[in-house]
């Protein structure tokens, strides 16, 4: 909303600067945006009666006029305005003047002319993007006047962000309202006089659905000049308001729109058919909008305005294209209608319309102004267009609601709320500055809201204002009673330190992604797709968390960041037939060089085992042993993918990213790794257990297996023989060739062994080494390596 | 025995001493000088030789040699020792200007620095952390927080949706909601995470992180609000000065509601570009939480009152870090991530 503080003068006096003022609206909830000036510097203007107009002997397209501007002789001026006309008063730059831009005023000569000024045009005096010929000014100005002083144009604008709250502040009247309560200053309410009939037609009305439309008014104005120019100072105050002056009619809709916040429509009757109806559209039906770019379907959701045989206008949204005045327009209908919130709800958007009607009635027009308005715009249309108008055919009343209900203030009420109290004497002070009715209660106050009001609905609506006209800043502050601190469960956030403190950067990527990349990683889910997805590769809700780090992956790549070390925590979307599960996951992206580039060591690239060994670590505290089984994964390597698994539970993948896949997402070879976070979240408090004085004693095993045979399977074997003595088991070298057949491997492995009430002997080592031996013999075969 | 002939002898074990260049040469001549056959030795049994009231001095003459060379040898050894270390350690001098063996530094992105700077202040008022799904259902994003469908505010929030039913949340105070059908008060909570808004240009990103916070028990007040969160700005941003103010508007969840500003960090209040030359920022929403929503989760609104409010993370990190980019967040270029290092 735009705020012309001379506009606001109307109804109060305003002392304070409108930086000031800015500040006040802002501490009172409406936000100021900007401050803008109503006109540019500029000085040296007069208002210019143009006396005399003579061609210019040398030019076809150059007047020399004669100009009074107050001083004892005309000035003679050069001209090429097509405008000028004997008579007119115009501004005039004298001599000295300084227009915006610097733009200095010489004396001149125009193809042998001597010109002492220059008559101005609105753009010129940077009072209009663009303009033709002079800016007629009213003829009743003081001639010889400063242009600043005659038009009001020291005037500032506020520009102030409105709350869909307050829609009583979409009309300046409104916010003059609020700004007496805010200045503490009286109000002038100034009602529009009642102009009676002095014709005797009227327009027949029907209204289908009086919830949806419970008021609505009309009248016929006939005999009116459409042509006749609008006065200046309302198309001064339309400028600054934000909108553009178009015809004398339309611009009093918008000047009394914008004065008192009810939207009006004037329909040229010629067009209508001497009824109105409001009603549903019906299916099938179209309009063709103002303007006449655009033609609408109509919904049977759509409220119109129909002619006995079409749809006008779309209900408190636009106005159509057939029924719009013109120049030659010498009868309207003009409307001025109530209708709900609820039944324009979402349509002027359905349609993909939002306009300064639809955006007041959305938010709630006070049903009361309907009568105000329309006399308001009846006198304003007479005095600009002449003609006469016919009676107003009323249908309908302003909507019983809960205003008619007072509402209960407490006392202690606004205490509890506030931590603090206020003097009776302020409460209702602020109460009736704001239009309420207070009434004295038992312990507290009855208070009707104003009509306007329709945030004011229960006790806390009020107790909101006391606090607002008040000022936050001046309510008192205090921290609630101490209670004790909150756990904060460490296990998310050890796991991403461990994770950064081995070289891993946290990424955050979008949670919808690319359709198509869903079906690349994840074939088997059919992913959640959005209805209004932003673009098409951001439509579907990832099934996991790879397709984001392979892609990030792929834009490092891009920019000279070969070593990644990626990893992201956020929620995997898996629809299935119970719903959809939204679950966190932990994953992670390695690629490049296993090590930083350094001047004393081999460089290496990782592979499998350091994004495995990544996971052994993440899950160190997993409740169940920790397992990995070769499997297939479709986004993985076929011979480089593992589950992993807690126990018998599978909580996630680990593996080489499929070279089909590297190749569609354009990226160089990385290890992808996904987990359950909740699986690998827990914490459990260590627990000691006694240490043994005894050294320990290791013995080293060569065992020739198949090749087939995992090595995760036969350490998992020695672990399943439970021997009390073998503390530990170490897999130091896996070795195929020479010695061995083809299709054998040998694995080193070191039992560390120790007792906790001897030093072993060379009995106890052996007894041990048998039964592994034994045991792997009978398992897989296993034989010791000559 | 002459005391020359022992002279002698002393001086050419000096000699030979001060020429030994390692310790097996120096031992050699121990032996051979002081050893059981060793020429100063032998001196000792010539005493026998002597006339007996000349065995004293002649005696002492000769251990006194003998001392001499033994301390002649000690010190040469010392002096060998000496110089061998010294050779050590030229020659295990390295070049301590090369770069040293590290494990490559890795980083956490700063959204999740904010956040838990954010988490670890709530925590010590007593703040526990609440989490809800994303994908969050009609009712808990808009209804139970008093926003009807067809409401203007549903208009504000450019929701994506699913279906009828199913939105993803588009801020993060359903976790209120879920919060308070869960648990009665006292309720003190801070709901983080991810929120979804149908916008993507300069200052939108399509998602971006909020911090919900609810406090409900019998005598919250606005004042317990405006203290609550002025602490935390004052806290998050480091300065026990940093001016805080309260700005009345609107939000259907609370009443009464309110913006809280802060003092631009840029500029100090003088104004400036970041702050559109008005000396302030807007960086967090706040009210009473309004009686219906306490109304659609069964608690009595005359026996509870409390305070909610919500913050944008990302808005936060760009204040503190001097972030210029909204978009930098999610481009996830680790040459950006990797600024914000293990701690922030």
């Amino acid at each position: 909303m735009r705020i012309s503080i001379q506009w606001l003068r109307d109804w109060l006096q305003i002392d304070e600067t409108p930086e000031e003022l800015g500040h006040r609206l802002t501490m009172a909830g409406l936000e100021l945006d900007a401050i803008e000036v109503a006109a540019p510097a500029f000085s040296g203007v007069r208002v210019g009666r143009v006396a005399k107009v003579e061609p210019h002997p040398d030019a076809d397209r150059l007047r020399i006029c004669q100009v009074e501007a107050g001083e004892a002789e005309p000035l003679t001026i050069v001209c090429g305005a097509p405008n000028v006309h004997e008579g007119m008063v115009a501004p005039v730059a004298v001599v000295g003047a300084v227009l915006p831009d610097n733009f200095r005023i010489k004396k001149s000569k125009l193809r042998g002319v001597a010109s002492a000024g220059m008559l101005c045009s609105a753009r010129e005096l940077g009072l209009a993007e663009d303009a033709e010929g002079l800016l007629a000014l009213p003829t009743d100005l003081e001639i010889g006047a400063d242009l600043r002083t005659a038009l009001g144009l020291d005037d500032h604008i506020l520009e102030v962000d409105l709350t869909p709250n307050r829609a009583d502040c979409l009309g300046m009247r409104g916010i003059a309202r609020e700004c007496s309560a805010l200045l503490d200053r009286p109000l002038n309410e100034n009602v529009a006089e009642q102009t009676g009939a002095e014709l005797d037609v009227s327009v027949a009305v029907r209204v289908e659905d009086t919830e949806a439309c419970p008021l609505y008014a009309a009248r016929v104005l006939d005999g009116l000049d459409a042509r006749a120019p609008t006065p200046l100072w309302m198309t001064e105050r339309l400028r600054r308001a934000g909108v553009r002056p178009l015809s004398a009619i339309v611009d009093v809709t918008n000047y009394v729109m914008l004065e008192l916040g009810q939207p009006l429509h004037a329909f040229d009757a010629g067009r209508l058919g001497g009824t109105i109806e409001v009603r549903w559209a019906r299916s099938g039906e179209s309009l063709t909008l103002l303007g006449g770019d655009q033609t609408v379907e109509l919904a049977e959701q759509d409220l119109v305005i129909a002619s006995a045989t079409a749809p006008v206008a779309l209900a408190g949204i636009m106005g159509g294209a057939d029924s719009a005045v013109g120049d030659d327009t010498t009868r309207v209908v003009l409307e001025c209608a109530h209708f709900a919130p609820l039944a324009l709800a979402g349509r002027a958007r359905a349609h993909g319309l939002h306009t300064d009607a639809s955006h007041r009635f959305e938010r709630g027009v006070d049903p009361t102004l309907v009568e105000q308005a329309m006399e308001r715009a009846t006198r304003l249309l007479l005095e600009i267009c002449g003609g006469q108008c016919g009676p107003v055919e009323r249908v309908g009343e302003p909507p019983s609601s809960h205003f008619e209900q007072p509402i209960q203030l407490r006392r202690p009420r606004i205490e509890r709320l506030l931590g603090t109290t206020f003097g009776d004497a302020e409460v209702e002070r602020i109460l009736g500055a704001l239009a309420c009715r207070v009434e004295s209660a038992e312990d507290g106050w009855q208070v009707w809201a104003p009509r306007a009001r329709f945030d004011l609905e229960r006790e806390e609506d009020l107790i909101e204002e006391l606090a607002r006209v008040h000022g936050y800043d001046r309510l008192p502050q205090r921290l609630p009673s101490p209670v004790a601190p909150a756990e904060r469960p460490p296990a998310l956030r050890g796991l991403r330190e461990q994770l950064a403190s081995e070289g891993f950067h946290e990424v955050i990527s979008f949670s919808f992604i690319d359709a198509e990349a869903s079906r690349a990683f994840y074939p088997t889910v059919e992913p959640l797709g959005l209805a209004n997805p932003i673009s098409s590769d951001l439509a579907v809700m990832r099934p996991g968390l790879w397709p984001g780090l392979v892609a990030t992956a792929a834009h490092n790549q891009a920019r000279q960041q070969p070593d990644l070390r990626l990893f992201e925590h956020g929620l995997r979307f898996v629809p299935d037939a119970s719903g959809l599960r939204q679950e966190p996951r932990l994953a992670g992206l390695l690629g490049g060089r296993a090590h930083p580039e350094h001047w004393d060591a081999a460089s290496r690239r990782v592979d499998f085992f350091d994004a495995k060994g990544v996971v052994e670590a993440l899950c160190a505290s997993v409740d169940a042993p920790l397992g990995f089984r070769a499997e297939k994964h479709p986004a993985l390597h076929d011979g480089q993918s593992a589950r992993i698994l807690a126990g018998d539970r599978p909580i996630g993948w680990v593996g080489r990213l499929h070279p089909a896949l590297c190749k569609q997402f354009d990226v160089e070879p990385v290890y992808l790794f996904d987990l359950d976070a909740r699986a690998i979240l827990h914490a459990p408090v260590a627990q000691f257990t006694p240490l043994s004085p005894y050294p320990s004693i290791r013995r080293d095993l060569a065992l020739v297996v198949k090749e087939a045979v995992p090595a995760g399977d036969v350490l998992n074997a020695i672990r399943e023989l439970n021997l009390e003595l073998v503390q530990g088991v170490r897999m130091f070298d896996v070795y195929q060739g020479k010695g061995l057949n083809p299709d054998e491997k040998s694995l080193a492995l070191g039992l560390i062994l120790r007792a906790f009430d001897r030093t072993l002997g060379e009995q106890d080592v052996t007894n041990v080494t048998d039964k592994v031996v034994e045991h792997l013999h009978a398992r897989f075969q296993a034989t010791l390596r000559q | 025995m002459h005391v020359e002939q022992l002279q002698q002898l002393v001086a050419e074990a000096r000699d030979r001493i001060e020429a030994a260049t390692d310790l097996k040469a120096l031992d050699d001549v121990r032996v051979q000088y002081l050893g059981k056959k060793g020429s100063i030795t032998a001196q000792l049994k010539e005493l026998g030789k002597l006339p007996a009231e000349e065995r004293p001095a002649a005696g002492q003459k000769v251990n006194e040699a003998k001392t001499e060379v033994a301390g002649l040898i000690e010190a040469r050894k010392q002096a060998l020792a000496d110089s061998a270390l010294a050779e050590q350690l030229a020659s295990e001098q390295v070049d301590v200007t090369l770069p040293g063996r590290r494990l490559p530094e890795g980083s956490l992105h700063p959204i999740t620095h904010t956040l838990e700077r954010i988490e670890a202040f709530f925590a010590g008022l007593g703040f526990r952390v609440a989490e809800g799904p994303e994908v969050e259902d009609d009712f808990h994003n808009f209804e139970a927080l008093n926003i009807p469908e067809h409401h203007p505010a549903r208009a504000m929030h450019d929701t994506f949706y699913f279906d009828a039913h199913r939105v993803l949340r588009t801020h993060t105070s359903p976790v209120q909601i879920r919060t308070m059908e869960q648990q009665k008060p006292p309720l003190r909570v801070i709901a983080p995470g991810r929120v979804y808004r149908c916008d993507s240009d300069l200052t939108h990103s399509p998602m971006f992180h909020q911090v919900e916070g609810l406090c409900v028990d019998e005598d919250i007040t606005f004042a317990d609000l405006r203290g609550v969160l002025s602490a935390f700005l004052q806290s998050f941003f480091g300065r026990d000065d940093l001016a805080t103010r309260f700005r009345p508007s609107y939000f259907p969840f609370t009443e009464p509601s309110a913006e809280v500003d802060i003092q631009c960090v840029h500029c100090g209040g003088d104004g400036c570009r970041v702050c559109s030359h008005t000396g302030w920022l807007e960086v967090m929403g706040c009210g009473m939480v309004h009686p219906n929503v306490l109304g659609h989760v069964d608690i009595d609104p005359e026996q509870y009152t409390g305070f909610a409010f919500g913050l944008g993370v990302e808005r936060m990190a760009m204040l503190r870090h001097g972030v210029n980019d909204l978009r930098l967040f999610f481009d996830n270029d680790i040459r950006f991530i990797r600024q914000f290092g293990r701690t922030g």
